[in-house]
């Protein structure tokens, strides 16, 4: 099972336990909580909207977050996903969830997730990250706070830090 | 010029810790030689043919003297003791040592520095007008909004995982003296028929395997909206850029594939959404930035006639200093093109002598110029004797500027592991060929610029005359275009025939240069010759059997 680090306003970023499944793990949904691929949830959507549990969405680097737009009310996490070191679509995903859908769940990172690309992650508005197989949880954390400033506004809901453009 | 804050220096500073513990994680064998690549090169470490290479930004090319004399301290220490001015403004150590590198970058952020960018599928560094606010024809002085640029782009975390590298240059004057049309986006400033000020937005230029010039994305953009803006255009393609093919990634195949106005069309639906965010600059943070660029203390002098002296200071006086905008003063440029150097190259001594000079005669400061050469830029007319005698004595004071043996050109296989030919070779063939200056300055303005691959560093498309090497069947052999052009009205040369051989490239130039001789009006340059006659007269002697060319 992969670690789970999730960032919350109040209290920083922390290991956590992932309560998540994905329905091809879970398909009877015990957990309460499913993660569909975005085929698969488009598919099915009707079938679950009114189920009782808590409803995700995991998107690949090509999928178009506006595809989600009058799905996201509905979910409380969308999973983005990251294929190799130099993919990059995953950051302009999440600003376009937090910032023009006001996206309020969780946005988490899943895939080739790893130290360097945390950092970025955060400022773009991920706030949970599954972290890729080897990669030490500690040191991940301490990856999340290597900057205290920075020159851009943050998206929305991501940590406060000291920057400028606003100022 | 910009001074850090406690912000920038805390930046720069994480930025190193960071840098150090990368570094030590690949030695370590906790990265692999992939995973560590995005990560060195977005910090100007590149693996060459020999050593490591380390791209030092510089900022639009400013440099104060403490910087400069720093330079020349890490390039004795760390390096051969010499380093290459490109022509992206920047400064490259050719042999430093990986493990070097954290500590390298520790020094430099000592003097508000770094090579952040300089490198990697982001955005880098930003480039302007080597003549900033001296220029008489300038309309708005670029550099406050350079830094503007420099700031926002600096680790921003939506853009560092583009799908290729993009560059930014901004002019702030009619004439383009930073090849603005072929960047990725290209900004000038212009005032509209009431005096407002703006940014014409050019998008999609570039160089390498597909030349293309910029295109106008938009007229007139308030200025206070230029980072919305851009971010606008960045996240169209970071969202929408190839990244199935390296060599189709970058913004001007999009803007391509798309068209300019479909791709004008989502930029602008994306800007209306973000264009009233905190990215809108407000009046206080631009005049904080213009703040930095003020004239220095100018005397109050009148110009003075400099006719009067010895031939050689004349010749320099005439090709390496320009026009400037107060009255007694002079911009000087010191030729990186001496005979026998590989262009843009700088030995340590020579940083360290300019950065006194600076001191001395322009107020502590130093440019880097897009042609690979440097500039004072702020000279007493009074004091260009002595100016000009000090320099000639560090060999930067060969008066060239502008002729036929200013050329651009990039490291090349000598130092390059991109490479499929040789530059620096070609560069002091063509110097040891055309080595009478008097005939160079009957000659008058050609630029030649040379790139080892197609990867075109040395902006050979834009050249009046390029010079590309390529490789045939293991021997290094030069394609030759015509007519191409970096200023306003930018152009790409077309190719004139067939490559030739190494050995022969200074004799097919002579050909060339005889063709424009034969056919130029009095005074035309050799550009617009070309662009007179075409390239046909000149196809027809280069490639003539020979007993006909005889």
């Amino acid at each position: 099972m992969r670690q789970l680090i999730r960032q919350r306003e109040s209290a920083g970023p922390a290991l956590a336990e992932d309560e998540w499944r994905s329905i091809e793990d879970d398909p009877t949904g015990s957990s309460r909580a499913l993660i569909f691929p975005l085929a698969r949830w488009q598919s099915e959507r009707e079938r679950w909207w009114l189920w009782a549990g808590r409803l995700g969405v995991r998107i690949a680097p090509a999928d178009r977050v506006e595809t989600l737009e009058h799905d996201l009310r509905r979910l409380a996490l969308v999973a983005i996903e990251f294929t190799g070191p130099s993919e990059g679509r995953g950051y302009s995903q999440a600003r376009v969830l937090r910032d023009r859908f006001r996206f309020g769940g969780e946005i988490r990172a899943v895939g080739y997730v790893k130290l360097d690309q945390l950092f970025f992650l955060s400022r773009c508005g991920v706030d949970a990250f599954e972290l890729a197989e080897g990669i030490d949880a500690q040191r991940a954390l301490a990856a999340l706070k290597q900057f205290d400033v920075a020159y851009q506004p943050g998206a929305v809901n991501s940590p406060p830090m000291r920057h400028r453009v606003s100022q | 010029m910009y001074r850090y804050d406690p912000i920038d220096q805390a930046l720069v500073d994480q930025r190193v810790a960071q840098f150090r513990d990368q570094t030590r994680r690949f030695l370590a064998g906790e990265l692999t030689e992939d995973e560590f690549k995005p990560l060195r090169l977005r910090n100007g470490l590149y693996m060459q043919r020999h050593a490591p290479m380390l791209r030092i930004a510089i900022p639009y090319g400013l440099l104060s003297s403490h910087q400069l004399r720093t330079l020349a301290s890490v390039a004795r220490r760390y390096d051969r003791g010499f380093g290459h001015f490109t022509t992206r403004q920047n400064l490259q150590l050719n042999w430093p040592k990986l493990e070097d590198v954290p500590d390298i970058l520790a020094e430099l952020a000592g003097v508000e520095m770094h090579a952040m960018q300089t490198s990697g599928n982001c955005v880098r560094n930003v480039t302007a007008d080597h003549l900033a606010g001296v220029a008489a024809d300038e309309i708005e002085d670029p550099r406050p909004w350079c830094e503007i640029v420099r700031q926002w782009s600096t680790l921003h975390p939506e853009f560092s995982y583009l799908p290729r590298k993009f560059k930014i240059a901004v002019t702030g004057a009619p004439a383009d003296r930073a090849a603005s049309e072929v960047h990725d986006i290209g900004l000038h400033l212009k005032r509209d028929a009431i005096g407002a000020l703006g940014f014409e937005v050019l998008v999609g230029g570039g160089l390498g395997r597909t030349p293309i010039i910029g295109k106008v994305i938009r007229e007139l953009l308030p200025p206070q909206h230029l980072l919305s803006y851009l971010e606008a255009v960045l996240r169209i393609y970071n969202e929408e850029g190839r990244r199935d093919n390296l060599n189709k990634a970058r913004i001007k195949i999009l803007v391509k594939s798309l068209g300019i106005d479909e791709f004008r069309r989502r930029v602008e639906a994306e800007w209306e959404r973000i264009r009233d965010s905190a990215l809108e600059l407000n009046w206080r943070e631009i005049e904080r930035m213009r703040s930095f660029f003020t004239p220095p203390p100018y005397e109050a002098l009148a110009d003075v006639d400099v006719a009067a002296g010895d031939v050689r200071f004349m010749a320099w006086y005439r090709y390496n200093t320009r026009a400037h905008k107060v009255p007694g003063y002079r911009v000087v440029f010191l030729s990186l093109k001496a005979h026998g150097e590989a262009p843009g190259d700088m030995t340590c001594e020579q940083m360290s002598a300019v950065a006194d000079l600076a001191d001395r005669y322009s107020f502590g400061q130093v440019r880097a110029t897009h042609d690979q050469n440097l500039l004072l830029a702020d000279v007493r007319q009074n004091d260009l004797q002595e100016l000009w005698r000090a320099l000639d004595r560090e060999r930067l004071a060969t008066p060239n500027i502008g002729t036929l043996t200013d050329m651009i050109c990039c490291p090349g296989l000598d130092f390059c592991s991109l490479a499929n030919a040789g530059s620096i070779p070609v560069a002091k063939q063509i110097h040891a060929h055309f080595d009478d200056l008097d005939y160079l300055y009957d000659l008058g303005e050609i630029q030649i610029k040379m790139s080892g691959c197609m990867n075109a560093c040395g902006h050979h498309h834009v050249g009046h005359i390029g010079i590309l090497g390529v490789d045939k069947h293991g021997e290094e052999w030069y394609q030759i275009t015509l007519g191409g052009s970096a200023s306003e009205q930018a152009a790409l040369g077309e190719v004139i025939g067939p490559s030739v051989p190494q050995a022969e490239v200074a004799a097919t130039l002579q050909k060339i240069i005889d063709v424009y001789v034969e056919h130029r009006f009095e005074e035309e340059r050799f550009i617009d010759t070309v662009r007179r006659i075409g390239v046909d007269p000149f196809r027809e002697r280069v490639y003539a059997p020979a007993h006909q060319a005889a």
